[in-house]
């Protein structure tokens, strides 16, 4: 538990909210990022801009904060070949389309409105992300 | 136009957001589903915090005739429970627990430079396309049932 940072995750997962309240206030609009870039893949007139105009804000999020003063936390990629993250990335991206949300849409706007659904994708994701790390670092002992 | 403006605007914010919370930083994220290890448990205040001022903030703002911006509120009002919601969310654990990146950090890291956020993120927008294949493909045998029958 010596990396437990209690402070600075409530302060971040306060902004995330934040900005789910602002886009919500504002757009209307829930903010899940799956959703959001993912409705590019296909993009529909009129819909598309405010889609890429997010993705390009959450791109930018980590250089902003350095130019306001803040310092980066250390980086890194405890699984780093290709292969791992290929597959990683292939199964997020398709099994968070599936399931309509990933960790900001479902885990924190739907758990935040107590959808049924997103307590339930929540649920799932949390098991076999708990799961998925007990097999790969205490079975398989990679 | 200010449409766009203010999802940029909400962009950065998130994007800061994760970026206090060491949500870019995969090792921080296995660290917080390994349970049976080291366990650092900072990511439940992530979502707790995150979940806590979006719980309020909704309260507050959903009490408007409509947003801003925008002519009504999109909500999801979806209260069924099927398949695709358990095995996407399923599947997206898994592919979480192996590289420790969810959506929004796999973007937000982007610009940092790091080759495996790169990859990862890549491998991500084809899972995306990936979906959209398979989903009109099942859209299209179900209009073709349809025909037929």
């Amino acid at each position: 538990m010596e990396n437990f940072t209690p402070i600075s995750s409530l302060i971040g997962g306060g902004l995330i909210g934040l900005s789910a309240v602002l886009f919500m206030l504002l757009n209307g609009r829930i903010a899940g990022i799956s959703g959001i870039a993912g409705g590019l893949i296909v993009p529909v007139a009129g819909d598309w801009p405010w889609r890429l105009a997010f993705v390009l804000g959450l791109v930018a999020g980590p250089l902003v904060y350095m130019a306001l003063g803040g310092q980066l936390p250390a980086i890194q990629f405890p699984v780093s070949s290709p292969l791992g993250l290929i597959a990683a990335g292939l199964i997020v991206g398709f099994g968070t389309r599936l399931g309509g949300g990933c960790t900001s849409g479902h885990g924190v706007c739907g758990v935040s409105r107590l959808s049924v659904r997103s307590l339930v994708a929540t649920a799932a994701f949390m098991f076999t992300g708990f799961a998925t790390v007990y097999v790969i670092r205490h079975v398989m002992g990679g | 136009m200010n449409k766009i403006i203010s999802a940029f605007v909400a962009g950065i914010i998130f994007g800061i957001g994760l970026t206090i919370a060491q949500m870019v930083n995969p090792a921080k994220v296995l660290a917080f589903l390994d349970l049976a290890g080291a366990w650092d448990p900072s990511l439940a205040f992530v979502m707790g915090g995150g979940a806590g001022v979006a719980a309020i903030g909704y309260r507050l703002v959903l009490r408007r005739p409509r947003p801003v911006l925008a002519d009504i509120f999109q909500v999801p009002t979806r209260t069924d429970l099927n398949a695709r919601l358990i095995i996407g969310g399923g599947l997206f654990g898994i592919g979480w627990g192996i590289a420790g990146l969810c959506p929004g950090p796999a973007l937000a890291v982007l610009a940092l430079g790091y080759s495996e956020g790169i990859i990862f993120a890549l491998a991500m927008l084809a899972g995306f396309v990936l979906f959209e294949v398979y989903d009109r493909s099942l859209l299209n045998n179900k209009k073709k049932g349809k025909a037929n029958a």
